[in-house]
């Protein structure tokens, strides 16, 4: 390969990696299956721009699994582990074990050999980590109990793989040139061959406690920050090499490495150098295996093809769905445990490759499950849809949904949007001046409670249209809006604006970056939940240092109006992207800048007023 | 016992020198109810009925405030228009303050020849005072000469001791009923009785 082909070869697969990625996302296809479409774009079947040397990539690129495995061990923490060790081993080791029988069977009965059965058991009982751990956090699902008993699953599953890579070879049928090159072990005695691989991994712990760690400090305090890179490179491609020579799985080794060094000091600078590498080799890896995808073969079969993914997916989802009953998951947590674990994860891709090469399985065998594999990753968003649009809301029982508003039957001149913790101060103050209020409030058990006290309040959502009309909103004079949240809020206020531009609007905010959305709507009288109280607190502490209670009070006066003043400045000065404010550091910048405003500022004219030191010296002069 | 209480009017008071001072040096006379309005009400919202329960226990009310713009600090207007309410101070059935005495005890930067006729000022402190006297009268009661700090933009740190001294001397002698009803009629300003 010289140079030129080098550098185009290069050019087309991160070109390919680049475009592919962020569609496959947008498309909620997430990353793995980016890669794989982009392997699949460049590979021999679509553009032609890789041919036979795709396989040489597969091979270079799966040390990004060794280097994947390696950063599973270094995660591991104990403590996690023996919390969830009930959902981890039951949940986890019975789906692993159920799924792999059934699934063998399945393919004996289907004729295969009995190790390729096997092989095709283990491969295809593992999840797509990936891929559900995304779906999940980004819907906002892990805390739930179906996402607490995937989560236990997928690690189970993490960990089966490195047992899964030790029976591998076993299964290797005797004729075929198993593993590349030659090991330690050819040629010598049962005997010696065992004490060879245990004295390897003896090897591995002692030298990760005794060696590697003083090794460690050594590098870091040479202070090059490319050269602990290197040495962790290093490290995970010296245990990859070691483990070749006697004869065992690199990632098995990269595993076992990694645990030893899980609870050093250096393990996050450990975890932050290898994880882009990994990164970068398992995307090559995806890209290669969707460029080995042999389209003509599945294409000639597509409802062989199509039947092999949902009939896998479905006895995947079966299988959970059992256990998940077994565990007490509820209906609806269990349907979305089971739909959103039915995939078969990447991992497989690994395997799969594996039985190729060691000769388990044939080639157009491998291509079709490789193939299937992508299928039922791809599906899962799909799965995950279907759920949530059609299952979810008959299986479970939300308010929102089972509640119809209620019929309002008074109107007053001030409407209430939100009986919160700020509402029902507002609803009571108002209450006693003898100015009633129509309350409309989202949280039916509010509703009960108010009910119950004898208070007339209503359920249903106010940034409905038809429900504030029925709530008098065209003859009212006043909308306070004090909603749970920022989101219900600017929902009501876009509405209020858009139909009854009559109200006046008074709206409670709670963040900075809450003020600011409101400021954009053009919202005039913006009340944020935690100024007053702050600042109240700020006095008594003036006063409790000694102030006069009247210089604290004017003070926290005087700050209120500089506060509001800079924040409409700093609006002002602000970007109009509407995501502008929501992560955390941003969140702290913007405090920060507040704060350097009351520097520079003087705000306090406190030291002007009642001041006679000018009338005294005018008065000495005369 | 005369008791006497007196409404204390400073809105920075950590900047005044003779008040700090004033109030310092009679903190510990016996019947007398030193009450510091602005600490009491930071946001002006004073309280009535508090105010008209203090008023009853006392029989001498002195306003002790700094002569800001030929009046008082804001608070005791405050104070008299939410206190003195009609049927209760004032009006056919307003007795409460019945035969009680109101004064003013106040510092002023100018010098006492500024607050004469024809004076940089134009009038005398007891004509600047006018309203406080209408108003004792008109509750029933009976309006004493002021007690008056002048010149206090000039005044140094050694004559300090002597105005608090005073000061103190004139609140004994009101309390130990010292001074006769016909030397208090004919007095400009208290200071004059010691």
């Amino acid at each position: 390969m010289n140079e030129h082909s080098f550098f185009f070869t290069a050019m087309i697969y991160l070109a390919a990696a680049v475009v592919c990625v962020p569609v496959a996302k947008k498309l909620g296809l997430g990353s793995v299956l980016g890669y794989l479409l982009a392997g699949i774009f460049i590979g021999p079947d679509v553009m032609g721009f890789i041919g036979a040397e795709g396989q040489d990539i597969l091979h270079f690129a799966e040390f990004g699994v060794v280097m994947m495995l390696f950063l599973i061990g270094i995660e591991l923490e104990p403590a996690l582990l023996w919390k969830l060790r009930a959902p981890i081993i039951g949940m986890g080791g019975m789906q692993v074990l159920i799924t792999t029988a059934l699934i063998t069977g399945l393919a004996l009965w289907l004729g295969q050999p009995l190790r390729a059965a096997l092989a095709l058991g283990m491969t295809l009982s593992l999840s797509s980590t990936a891929i559900v751990l995304q779906s999940l956090k980004e819907k906002g699902l892990m805390p739930s109990a179906a996402g607490q008993s995937s989560f236990s699953v997928l690690l189970f599953q993490d960990i089966a793989v490195i047992p899964m890579l030790a029976i591998f070879p076993l299964l290797a049928p005797p004729g075929a040139a198993a593993m590349e090159g030659h090991s330690l072990r050819d040629g010598l005695p049962g005997w010696a061959q065992t004490l060879i691989v245990l004295g390897a991994v003896v090897l591995i712990i002692l030298a990760g406690r005794y060696l590697v760690r003083p090794l460690m400090r050594v590098v870091a305090r040479a202070r090059v920050r490319e050269l602990f890179t290197t040495f962790a490179l290093l490290l995970v491609v010296g245990i990859s090499v070691l483990m070749t020579v006697v004869g065992l799985s690199p990632a098995l080794g990269a595993f076992l490495g990694g645990v030893v060094l899980a609870n050093s000091e250096y393990k996050h600078e450990l975890e932050s150098d290898i994880e882009p590498f990994k990164g970068l080799l398992l995307g090559l890896f995806f890209i290669a295996v969707g460029a080995s995808i042999d389209f003509g073969l599945i294409l000639s079969q597509p409802w062989r093809m199509l039947g092999l993914v949902i009939a896998l997916m479905t006895v995947k989802c079966l299988v959970l769905l059992a256990l998940g009953r077994l565990f007490r998951l509820s209906t609806d947590q269990n349907l979305l445990f089971g739909f959103s674990l039915s995939q078969v994860g990447e991992f497989a891709f690994v395997l799969l490759s594996f039985t190729h090469q060691s000769g388990i399985l044939p080639a157009d065998t491998t291509s079709m499950m490789t193939a299937a594999v992508a299928l039922s990753m791809a599906f899962t968003p799909l799965v995950i849809m279907v759920y949530e649009k059609l299952l979810q809301p008959r299986f479970t029982i939300t308010e929102s949904a089972a509640r119809e508003p209620d019929a309002i039957t008074e109107k007053h001149p001030v409407i209430l949007a939100g009986f919160g913790r700020a509402g029902n101060i507002i609803g009571r103050f108002l209450l006693a001046n003898g100015v009633r209020t129509t309350i409309l409030d989202l949280d039916s058990d509010r509703i009960d409670l108010l009910h119950n006290l004898g208070i007339q309040a209503y359920y249903g959502d106010a940034s409905r249209h038809d429900l504030l009309q029925a709530a008098g909103a065209a003859d009212a004079k006043v909308i306070i809006i004090a909603a749970d949240s920022i989101d219900q809020t600017t929902e009501i206020v876009k509405v209020v604006r858009k139909h009854f531009p009559n109200l006046q609007m008074l709206v409670k905010a709670e963040s900075i970056s809450d003020v600011f959305d409101l400021m954009e709507l053009g919202v005039l009288h913006i009340y944020r939940e935690s100024l007053d109280t702050s600042l109240r607190m700020g006095a008594d502490a003036l006063r409790m240092l000694g102030y006069r209670a009247y210089h604290a009070q004017r003070a926290a006066g005087t700050f209120r109006q500089h506060d509001e003043k800079a924040l409409k400045e700093l609006s002002a000065l602000r970007d109009d992207k509407k995501t502008y404010l929501h992560t955390f550091k941003e969140r702290i910048e913007e405090i920060a800048r507040l704060i350097n405003r009351d520097n520079v500022k003087p705000w306090n004219n406190e030291t002007v007023s009642w001041d006679e030191s000018s009338l005294i010296e005018e008065a000495k002069k005369e | 016992m005369t008791r006497i209480l007196i409404l204390f009017a400073h809105p920075a008071l950590e900047r005044s020198r003779i008040h700090a001072g004033l109030i310092h040096s009679i903190r510990d006379l016996q019947g007398v109810t030193l009450h510091d309005l602005y600490e009491a009400y930071p946001d002006l919202n004073v309280d009535p009925d508090r105010e008209q329960e203090l008023l009853l226990r006392h029989d001498i009310i002195l306003l002790q405030h700094p002569f800001y713009w030929y009046s008082a600090p804001a608070i005791i207007k405050q104070w008299q228009d939410l206190v003195l309410e009609h049927g209760w101070a004032y009006g056919h059935s307003g007795t409460a303050l019945q035969g009680k005495l109101l004064g003013n005890v106040i510092s002023t930067g100018g010098m006492q020849s500024a607050y004469v006729r024809g004076g940089h000022h134009g009038y005398t402190i007891r004509e600047f005072l006018l309203p406080f006297e209408q108003t004792a009268r008109l509750c029933n009661m009976t309006y004493l000469p002021p007690f008056v700090i002048h010149g206090t933009h000039r005044m140094e740190q050694p004559d300090m001791p002597y105005c608090c001294k005073q000061y103190r001397q004139m609140l004994e002698g009101l309390r130990d009923d010292r001074y006769t009803p016909g030397a208090l009629a004919e007095a400009v300003y208290l200071n004059e009785l010691m």
